[in-house]
């Protein structure tokens, strides 16, 4: 019985851990791997430095005389080097402007009637669930240059008839695209933030003589903080990666690192370099990526204990 | 209590509604226009739809990618759930920090990198790209989405029910099968219906894993939005906007009931005592 019970419980683990292995873990060295090796001429069009079989001694020498070429080539390369820049920058940038959208909205909807709040939430959630895609793709109809904005712009007045708007194809439309996309991302974790408020320190605040817009900054927008920083790390790292938007929405001018990945595999077919920016990327997002767990883990004991 | 501030909250909740979902309306209203141009208005029309029912590629795409959805959200809903019981209830064992630190990564990991990285494994062992590769790579990341939503439900649930039917000698494994799994049960079956959706949506990661005769439809419909706007288009994510409301509206009231019907239980029981 404890011997079936053991057993039972090493499977239960074993299942999800093996798999997670094979198809998460091995991949990554495999990308590692592959970045160290040249570009040939050849299917699959690489020549791999190191083999399975290789014995251990094997593999130190080769270890020590790696291939580093691809990653010389990508950061002396001013195209590779602006691109990580960019990325970030424009990642940096829609994030912000994503906390200016959000927090309004988040703000009214943890205000509201508390029978209210279930049906705001589901409004937020739901386009979530809809297709990214699609989602960008409903923009493209509405920036393009003879699209609805131009039209609705010139039907007010505020443009001549001869006048178009020159968005799309621009990094104005990838940050509109991004702040939409990432949406609910924000306004989850400043809703569930703002809801948990205690109203009684607005109200002392407010008899005490405190105006409103002081009691703002002095105590909703500081208690709201561990939903911001959530929100903005929710909301940056995906964006850092970004292709459909930058793609779809962007000009030929936008440069960001997902879709220089895209080009250089499917375009180029240059798996090692593309293995090298994917490295790169990673290594990039590993520092928001670990300061967001910890401010995961924080919080959650805060609310536990 | 704050008169002032109801006028800015309820601007704040139309602009942010209006933002969210008047580009949908925009491309569900123009699906229905008789004019192929997107912004002239030429009265209504269902014909985009005909002509999208009679188009053998979109309608072959739609039923590679509803095969890889049932068939990857089913096994990821599994596997997930196990991730979730081995996080909540299995305390430490050699090897832990490795396996939530691989739950998680794959959440906010850039999708171009998983594709790429599962692309390079299915080359490196010679497997052949198709169906399997992209339901494997669908399967791989949204297991992590049904353990986080898996986890939520565990953690807040009260184990003593559990250590009830153990001391009576109830075996684990009925125990969860009885006691655990029902509990467990709306959690995850939302996990599915995520795991459904994510598959549903992957444009990044199928491209990079995908093999001759596997192309999904997110895969079909930017191939085509790259050459434009067109009302097939239009037509297409009307479908599946719709589909999706509805399951998700769906499941919500489904939870919402079971959870009256619960709360009713409870109180019918403590009213007996």
């Amino acid at each position: 019985m404890a011997a079936n019970a053991h057993g039972n419980r090493f499977w239960i683990i074993a299942i999800p851990y093996l798999w997670l292995l094979i198809f998460f873990l091995v991949p990554f060295l495999i990308v590692l791997r592959i970045s160290f090796s040249e570009v040939a001429i050849a299917i699959p069009p690489y020549r791999p430095v190191f083999s399975l079989t290789d014995g251990w001694d094997v593999l130190t020498t080769k270890l020590a005389a790696l291939s580093w070429e691809n990653y010389r080539f990508l950061l002396t390369d001013d195209l590779y080097v602006r691109a990580y820049f960019s990325s970030v920058q424009i990642a940096a940038v829609s994030t912000f402007i994503t906390l200016l959208v959000g927090y309004p909205l988040a703000y009214g909807m943890a205000r509201a009637p508390a029978h209210w709040r279930p049906t705001l939430l589901m409004l937020v959630i739901l386009p979530f669930w809809t297709s990214f895609l699609i989602r960008v793709y409903a923009w493209i109809g509405i920036l393009k240059p003879e699209g609805l904005l131009t039209v609705v712009l010139q039907f007010i007045g505020i443009m001549g008839p001869d006048e178009q708007v020159q968005i799309i194809n621009t990094t104005n439309a990838v940050y509109i695209g991004i702040v939409y996309s990432y949406l609910p991302f924000m306004v989850l974790p400043l809703y569930s933030a703002l809801e948990k408020l205690d109203g009684s320190l607005l109200e002392a605040a407010e008899d005490l003589g405190c105006p409103p817009t002081k009691a703002f900054w002095k105590i909703t927008f500081p208690l709201s903080l561990p939903g911001v920083i959530a929100g903005c790390f929710l909301v940056f790292i995906p964006a850092v990666g970004e292709f459909v938007i930058p793609d779809l929405l962007g000009g030929s001018n936008t440069l960001m690192i997902g879709r220089t990945l895209w080009v250089e595999f499917f375009s180029n077919r240059d798996w090692p370099v593309s293995s090298a920016v994917a490295v790169i990327l990673l290594l990039l997002l590993i520092v928001p990526i670990v300061l967001f767990q910890a401010q995961q883990q924080r919080q959650q004991e805060r609310e536990r204990g | 209590m704050y008169r002032g501030a109801t006028w800015f909250n309820i601007t704040s909740l139309v602009l942010g509604f209006a933002f969210l979902y008047l580009p949908i309306l925009i491309l569900v209203i123009f699906s229905f226009n008789e004019s192929r141009l997107v912004t002239v208005w030429g009265g209504f029309s269902t014909k985009w739809y005909v002509e999208l029912f009679n188009n053998q590629g979109l309608m072959d795409a739609a039923w590679v990618t509803a095969r890889v959805a049932f068939v990857s959200a089913s096994i990821a809903t599994v596997l997930g759930t196990l991730a979730a019981l081995v996080l909540v209830r299995f305390g430490r064992f050699p090897g832990r920090t490795l396996f939530s630190g691989m739950v998680y990564a794959p959440l906010v990991m850039p999708e171009v990198i998983t594709g790429l990285s599962l692309l390079l494994l299915f080359v490196a062992v010679n497997f052949d790209r198709g169906f399997w590769t992209v339901t494997i790579a669908h399967i791989t990341f949204s297991m992590c989405f049904v353990a986080v939503v898996v986890q939520s439900r565990l953690v807040s649930f009260d184990t003593s029910v559990e250590e009830a039917a153990l001391d009576l000698g109830c075996t684990p494994s009925k125990t969860f099968m009885v006691i655990t799994l029902p509990i467990i049960l709306p959690a995850v079956i939302s996990g599915w219906m995520l795991a459904f959706t994510l598959s549903l949506d992957d444009l990044v990661i199928a491209s990079f894993t995908t093999g001759p005769g596997a192309t999904t439809l997110p895969m079909k419909i930017y191939s085509q939005v790259r050459l434009g706007v067109t009302p097939e288009i239009n037509a297409v994510c009307t479908i599946l906007i719709a589909l999706v409301t509805i399951g998700v509206i769906t499941a919500s009231l489904v939870t919402k009931r079971q959870e009256v019907e619960r709360k009713r239980a409870e109180r019918m029981a403590m009213s007996e005592n």
